[in-house]
């Protein structure tokens, strides 16, 4: 997984509130334009026979992607950022390609790793911990009876 | 023939207001919150969410909220809503193997890898109405143990590995979507799966039912239940590999039935599959019993029952177009109803000339006169269906 696709996944994998409070943080803030969307669309989703065999379409599900271009540096090729997260949220997926554009200046790709990613992939870490141990407590411990004498 | 009719735009515009009155209820209570119902009514959520096809739970709250309960017209407006957008990608076969699990058990082994977890269920409830929940008792928060749960690998896996059970490889080929073009019946399994996963919950419960009475009899044992999330990749041109645009919760039932083999293949079980967005379990084991009743014809099994033809169980599965084609006789056909008030004329003119009873008395005649006459129709502008 390359580093972009690491933030793309943590990023839309955090709930929106904290992702924005997060960035705001952070302080970056370029100016940029939207060069595609941020536009809501679906996304067939498709499992497998038995889990591992052929693929089927399941159904699907709503996606919202954006793409947009820094405009403070005078350059023609200022960075282009991509950004996809489930759902209808329009800011969420700029944001994910704001940060994505963002992180490509070498200057900001540090602070954005260390200052956003990080903290906030720690964040999804504590829940899901916090998850899988909710689903450990109803785990069944079986114990034999003996029966009769 | 089209015959148009015209008229009723005031009574269906009040009709309308009073069905928004009675869907708001008493004023004094306060108005029920889309978040509501997103999070107090989840399995409602998940049904019409997998019926509709359809992953977004706010949009599938708002759809309950607005057909005032009414799961089948969720599932018509939620369907409807899909229309609208474009379909920006398809994504990878979800890796269910790795889901975050919530709920996993299996009824063929008892201790099983990561164990029988038995997650957020209704099962082993008293099913006595809880009169607490009258007065909003508060509840507690869940317990949580110390080490979280181990990694569940699947069930079906075991039994692989020891070559008792049908192999599900993947041959990489493109599934067939019915949603781009209608299904042209024979079709293949991925199709089958596509239609069953969208199938009304309750006509798939009844059809696996049936073959557990009897009728195309398979031998079931649930392999593996499992509920939890699952992370949805895509495949975009920006990136060499997939990228994560979040996570789903899913409902997954790996039936085991009865053997398959043949003369090259020693005896296997062989498998019957179900999936279904969100916490749908009922949904994906009765999906997952007629999956395998429709295996029938593969297998060289005799097609005894119903839930085996797969035509009938098919083309029958889908509530919103159950639904359309029954509600359709709500709309006018009283030139189709005249023909036949004719016919019956005719006939019973004949029947009575033949056997010499009276002939068709005034009162007929009379309803015949008030029938042309009477008002037309509520459908303003709907021309009237005539077959």
């Amino acid at each position: 997984m390359t580093d972009s696709q690491r933030r793309q996944r943590i990023l839309a994998l955090t709930p929106w509130e904290r992702l924005a409070e997060h960035w705001e943080r952070l302080g970056i803030r370029p100016g940029y334009r939207c060069v595609r969307g941020p536009e809501v669309g679906m996304a067939m989703v498709r499992g497998r026979m038995g889990g591992t065999g052929r693929a089927f379409n399941l159904g699907e599900m709503t996606l919202t992607r954006a793409s947009v271009q820094l405009t403070d540096e005078v350059v023609p090729d200022a960075p282009l950022g991509h950004g996809w997260v489930k759902g209808r949220h329009a800011r969420h997926a700029e944001l994910i390609a704001l940060v994505d554009a963002c992180a490509q200046r070498g200057d900001w790709a540090v602070a954005i790793d260390e200052g956003l990613v990080a903290p906030l992939d720690a964040a999804l870490a504590v829940e899901r911990d916090a998850h899988g141990r909710q689903a450990a407590a109803t785990r069944v411990d079986f114990f034999t009876l003996v029966r009769g004498e | 023939m089209y015959v148009a009719v015209k008229g009723g735009e005031q009574a269906i515009a009040n009709a309308h207001r009073w069905l928004a009155d009675r869907r708001r209820g008493e004023r004094n209570t306060p108005e029920l919150e889309v978040t509501q119902v997103e999070q107090q009514l989840r399995l409602a959520v998940a049904r019409v969410m997998a019926e509709a096809s359809l992953y977004d739970p706010e949009l599938a709250s708002l759809a309950i909220k607005q057909a005032s309960g009414d799961m089948v017209e969720a599932v018509f407006l939620l369907r409807a809503y899909r229309t609208t957008l474009p379909r920006l990608a398809e994504t990878l076969p979800l890796d269910t193997s790795s889901m975050r699990i919530e709920r996993r058990i299996s009824a063929a082994y008892k201790d099983i890898p990561g164990g029988q977890v038995l997650g957020p269920t209704y099962d082993y409830t008293h099913r006595l109405l809880d009169f607490l929940q009258l007065a909003n008792a508060e509840v507690d928060t869940p317990a949580a143990a110390e080490q979280r749960l181990a990694d569940c690998p699947q069930v079906l896996e075991l039994l692989d590995a020891e070559g008792l059970i049908e192999r599900e490889a993947d041959d990489g080929s493109e599934p067939y979507d019915i949603t781009r073009d209608p299904p042209d019946f024979p079709v293949d399994r991925a199709t089958r799966l596509q239609m069953l996963a969208r199938g009304d919950e309750g006509y798939l419960l009844a059809l696996g039912y049936s073959t557990q009475r009897g009728y195309g009899r398979n031998h079931p044992f649930a392999g593996e239940i499992r509920l939890g999330n699952v992370e949805v990749e895509i495949a975009v041109e920006e990136h060499e590999g997939p990228v994560c645009i979040g996570e789903i919760e899913i409902s997954e039932c790996q039936m085991i039935n009865q053997f398959g083999g043949s003369r090259e293949v020693a005896p296997q079980f062989t498998r019957g599959y179900g999936l279904a967005f969100g916490h749908n379990e009922r949904k994906t084991m009765a999906m997952a019993l007629v999956d395998r009743a429709l295996r029938a014809e593969e297998l060289g099994e005799p097609v005894t029952g119903p839930a085996q033809q797969a035509e009938f169980v098919l083309a029958h599965a889908d509530s919103v177009e159950a639904a359309g084609f029954v509600s359709h006789l709500k709309l006018p056909h009283y030139v189709d109803f005249q023909s036949e008030l004719e016919l019956l004329r005719r006939l019973r003119r004949n029947h009575a000339r033949r056997h010499g009873g009276t002939p068709p008395d005034a009162a007929d005649s009379h309803a015949d006169a008030d029938n042309t006459s009477a008002p037309v129709g509520s459908n303003a502008a709907l021309g009237e269906e005539h077959s």
